[in-house]
């Protein structure tokens, strides 16, 4: 008996050991995440084409005002860099919600059309309607959803996850990106920069008024997001399993799904469709932190910091300024040909 | 100090589209004991089985668990009471043994409740009772067939429940490895009073293994009983559309059926 309970205490503080070792280093990769980010926020409102002292930034950050610092830092740098952290921040958490959701890294809403949806529509009522706004905004979120309701029917037949989806996803952006396309070129003030936003996501010509509806909805969604994280999380099991531990398969995949677009398109109506942020940051966060707990906050950091960084590194050191979008997409392009192909060899069905 | 719970089926009738699988079935599960369901392919065994724990939505008659309909109840409570363990779990990639059993914690907890002591109590009774202590950190992908599934009923044991559903829990598995998951299932049930319903398609293990065996043909029961009462050539031949002798296990006492087939004489 006294024997029998001695082993039994071990392999519980066994179980306790494990478990708090994986915890600590997710939650010391979630502290440095945070610093990095910190850090290139800091850097991008003190460095551009001028260089302000680190007091002077601090001091338009507390509100005070300073000649020049003011405008520079104050109305043109901290939007910017505010956007780009909670831009990056709603694609990555979305993306890893799709991706958990139908468990398949080829999931992610920018790749099977839904960050498209909402740019071609939000495109559409800017360049073509002349709207803004939360207008836009609106239409970004009606029209994600949309469009994730059209592949939803489209691919229901085949069950919803799998390869069939992502196929589906595929020919439905790829329609969506020649509609932004025909959009733009019909529009009678055709503008490189608006162009290249819709295109390829961009972040030239943020301001708190086009922030605050995306930073609006990362407040509001982001927690209930983090909420149905754990259900989430044990759909990964399979929808039988999952449903034998109690979650209401039908119902938590119809929530995060409904959340997981609005996030994204109140994001895209901001900076349009910045490529694969919500590809990439699901499947760093796991290679970060592994695949144990839920990816929500990891891979909002890593969508945060990629887009941030990539932003920065595309303003200023590539000799020409180029939209954040194009770096992203730079980075992206190889992960997603290293999928298909180890998708190819791995089932040969694609 | 269990309480016996009862799962039963009242003319439970459930299909795919135009198809019924099963008619008007009715099946009482006795509680504390083993039940093995067996049957032809395509019989509707795993249907009850799905059905039983609310996988599919019956289309007439009603499961209930201690008198009340399982397709009415919250979802965690009934997965407080009733597990299941499915034909094909899927195991996320690089998922650790101990963190995939201590998803069956999942009913024990609310959305915002964090992890507490009885938690990792219940993962390393889980784990020590399926012999799988050693395992706790290692990922599941690099474990073999046997020791994975070990993992996933450690995984169905943390949730603690006092009814285990388990839909072909030796598929894949050698034989060594099938008695083995059979051995620690009787464990379970001895030591702790666990009532275990499982669809086996081996039916001289499951006469060996289960107290009560169902045999189901065509959608509805074709008997149900002790295995040495239910057990003879012409419920064979009735179910399985098979000649056979129906002799006695020297090992265990139990029926053993022997197929006979065209080519040998009976």
């Amino acid at each position: 008996m006294s024997a029998d309970s001695l082993i039994r205490s071990s392999a519980v503080d066994a179980v306790a050991r494990g478990r708090r070792r994986r915890a600590n280093r997710r939650r010391a990769i979630v502290v440095v995440l945070l610093a990095l980010i910190a850090a290139a926020f800091l850097v991008s409102l003190v460095v551009g084409r001028t260089v302000y002292p680190l007091d002077q930034v601090l001091a338009v950050v507390l509100g005070q005002d300073v000649p020049g610092a003011s405008f520079t830092v104050g109305r043109l740098r901290l939007p910017r860099a505010t956007l780009a952290i909670v831009a990056g921040a709603a694609f990555g958490m979305s993306g890893a919600a799709f991706q958990t959701m139908l468990r398949n890294p080829l999931a992610s809403p920018d790749i099977i059309g839904i960050t498209w949806g909402s740019g071609a529509a939000a495109s559409f009522a800017i360049v073509t309607l002349g709207l803004g706004g939360a207008s836009v905004s609106t239409i970004a979120v009606v029209a994600g959803l949309a469009v994730a309701l059209v592949i939803y029917l489209l691919s229901r037949t085949g069950g919803l996850v799998g390869l069939r989806l992502v196929l589906i996803g595929i020919g439905v952006a790829a329609m969506l990106r020649a509609a932004t396309l025909y959009v733009l070129s019909k529009a009678p003030q055709w503008e490189e920069q608006e162009a290249m936003r819709w295109l390829a996501g961009s972040l030239n010509g943020a301001s708190w008024s086009s922030a605050a509806p995306a930073i609006l909805a990362l407040v509001v969604l982001g927690p209930l997001l983090l909420v149905l994280a754990r259900d989430l999380d044990v759909l990964r099991l399979g929808d039988d399993t999952a449903s034998g531990l109690g979650v209401r398969v039908e119902r938590t995949r119809l929530l995060v799904l409904v959340v997981a677009v609005g996030l994204l398109a109140f994001a895209t109506a901001a900076t349009g469709p910045i490529a694969f942020v919500a590809f990439l940051a699901g499947p760093i966060a796991a290679r970060l932190v592994g695949t144990d707990r839920p990816l929500i906050v990891p891979a909002a950091l890593i969508g945060a910091l990629l887009v941030i960084v990539a932003d920065f590194v595309g303003q200023y050191l590539l000799g020409t300024r180029f939209p954040v979008g194009v770096v992203t997409g730079v980075l992206g392009a190889p992960y997603l040909l290293f999928l298909i192909i180890r998708s190819n060899r791995a089932g040969g069905s694609l | 100090m269990t309480v016996d719970h009862t799962l039963e089926a009242r003319r439970l009738t459930v299909g795919y589209r135009d198809r019924a699988v099963l008619h008007e079935l009715d099946l009482v599960v006795p509680p504390g004991r083993i039940t093995a369901i067996v049957g032809a392919n395509a019989c509707g065994k795993s249907t009850l089985l799905r059905s039983m724990s609310r996988l599919l939505a019956p289309r007439g008659g009603q499961v209930l668990l201690d008198g009340k309909a399982v397709h009415a109840m919250p979802a965690k409570q009934l997965a407080r009471t009733l597990g299941l363990l499915p034909q094909s779990p899927i195991a996320p990639e690089g998922i650790t043994v101990a963190d995939l059993v201590g998803r069956g914690r999942h009913p024990h907890q609310g959305m915002l409740t964090r992890w507490r002591a009885e938690d990792d109590a219940a993962v390393a009774e889980a784990l020590e009772a399926t012999g799988s202590v050693e395992l706790a950190d290692r990922n599941v992908d690099e474990l073999s067939g046997g020791q994975r599934q070990r993992v996933w009923i450690a995984m169905a044991l943390a949730q603690q429940t006092e009814l285990l559903l388990l839909d072909e829990p030796t598929t894949f598995l050698d034989v060594s490895h099938q008695v083995e998951v059979l051995d620690l299932l009787t464990d379970l049930n001895r030591s702790r009073g666990t009532t275990v319903v499982m669809v086996l398609h081996d039916l001289n293990l499951a006469a060996r293994y289960a107290d009560h065996l169902v045999a189901l043909a065509d959608g509805r029961v074709h008997a149900a009983g002790a295995p040495a009462e239910v057990l003879d050539a012409a419920l064979v031949e009735a179910v399985f559309g098979l000649r056979s002798t129906v002799i006695t296990d020297p090992v265990s006492g139990s029926p053993l059926m022997l197929p006979i087939g065209r080519h040998h004489a009976g």
